[in-house]
């Protein structure tokens, strides 16, 4: 396996989406290609940390304007 | 004989739809509920598309009471959560168009470049890189590259790997093919891998955290403009 074909294949590594043919041969690929290794490694990594940072934090009161507006909006029929 | 068991997940109806059958019936705690577990996905999505914390304000509120005023025309063969996410991201998108008045908008703008989509920078990062920055300095530095990434990809990111829908979920909510939404993915994450890796390399002894430019590289025909990756594009 060339690093093209690893690279093509990286998502579906990622994601475990690959079978188990395909995963034995990028494995053995990540094996002997320390460059592919450091892209798996840190891409992985990447996805992690923006999956488990809160970059944008929600504004306090914006619940509290919601609900009011639903309110405001369902006076009929609303419990 | 043995009983073959239902497969758990096919019979259990999702939490939400309990939620969704209340708020139809008029209880508006109900919708609070969904409001409440949904909120910062929705907030998050609007930010990450608006880039601007008022239009995320607006769209947030905007979002969840088209949703309140539709929720009969929602027919519960999508999950609601998909549903809400779809609103959230057209209000979002139509947010942006009248900011940027009279200037279309769409999700397809600015994804000609095939920066990051080979691999350059391959030096390995710090074990726990995120551990060498204080709180807000890392959610600076993210904040700051994913804001770098072309619109198109950033949208597929944010939906596929950081609020959790499937491909083929985000293929929908966005109207791509899931080929396409496949293609930005990957390069969405080789380039804000290739943007942190600018904070995240490890840095003892200097000269080993230099980028190295090779295999990678040299396998794959050339696409990248060569230069500084990461350049951050307005």
């Amino acid at each position: 396996m060339t690093c093209k074909e690893f690279l093509a294949l990286l998502d579906d590594l990622i994601d475990g989406t690959v079978t188990a043919d395909a995963r034995a041969e990028l494995e053995s690929h990540l094996g002997r290609c320390g460059h592919c290794e450091v892209i798996f490694n840190t891409t992985r990594k990447t996805i992690e940390i923006y999956r488990s940072h809160e970059i944008y934090d929600l504004p306090t009161g914006l619940r509290d304007r919601l609900h009011a507006a639903i309110m405001a909006r369902c006076k009929k029929g609303c419990t | 004989m043995a009983i073959i068991q239902p497969i758990a997940g096919e019979i259990e109806p999702h939490p939400d739809v309990a939620l969704v059958e209340r708020v139809r019936a008029g209880d508006v705690a109900a919708y609070d509920a969904l409001v409440r577990k949904y909120e910062r996905q929705v907030f998050r999505i609007a930010q990450h598309i608006t880039q601007n914390r008022e239009d995320a304000e607006d769209v947030m509120q905007d979002a969840f009471l088209k949703a309140y005023e539709k929720l009969d025309q929602f027919q519960g063969n999508s999950k609601f959560y998909t549903w809400l996410v779809r609103i959230a991201v057209n209000e979002s998108l139509m947010r942006l168009r009248k900011r940027r008045t009279g200037k279309m908008v769409s999700i397809d703008e600015d994804i000609t470049t095939d920066e990051g989509s080979v691999p350059r920078d391959l030096a390995d990062w710090a074990p726990d890189p995120e551990q060498n920055f204080g709180q807000s300095e890392l959610a600076e530095i993210l904040r700051k590259t994913i804001q770098g990434l072309p619109q198109g990809f950033r949208i597929v990111f944010v939906l596929r790997d950081v609020e959790g829908l499937s491909t083929e979920e985000t293929a929908e909510t966005l109207g791509l093919s899931v080929p396409a939404v496949k293609s930005r993915l990957l390069r969405a994450r080789l380039q804000l891998r290739e943007r942190l890796s600018r904070y995240f390399h490890k840095r003892k002894g200097s000269k080993g955290s230099k980028p190295r430019e090779t295999s990678l590289a040299e396998t794959i025909p050339a696409q990248v403009t060569p230069g500084k990756t990461g350049v951050e594009k307005k």
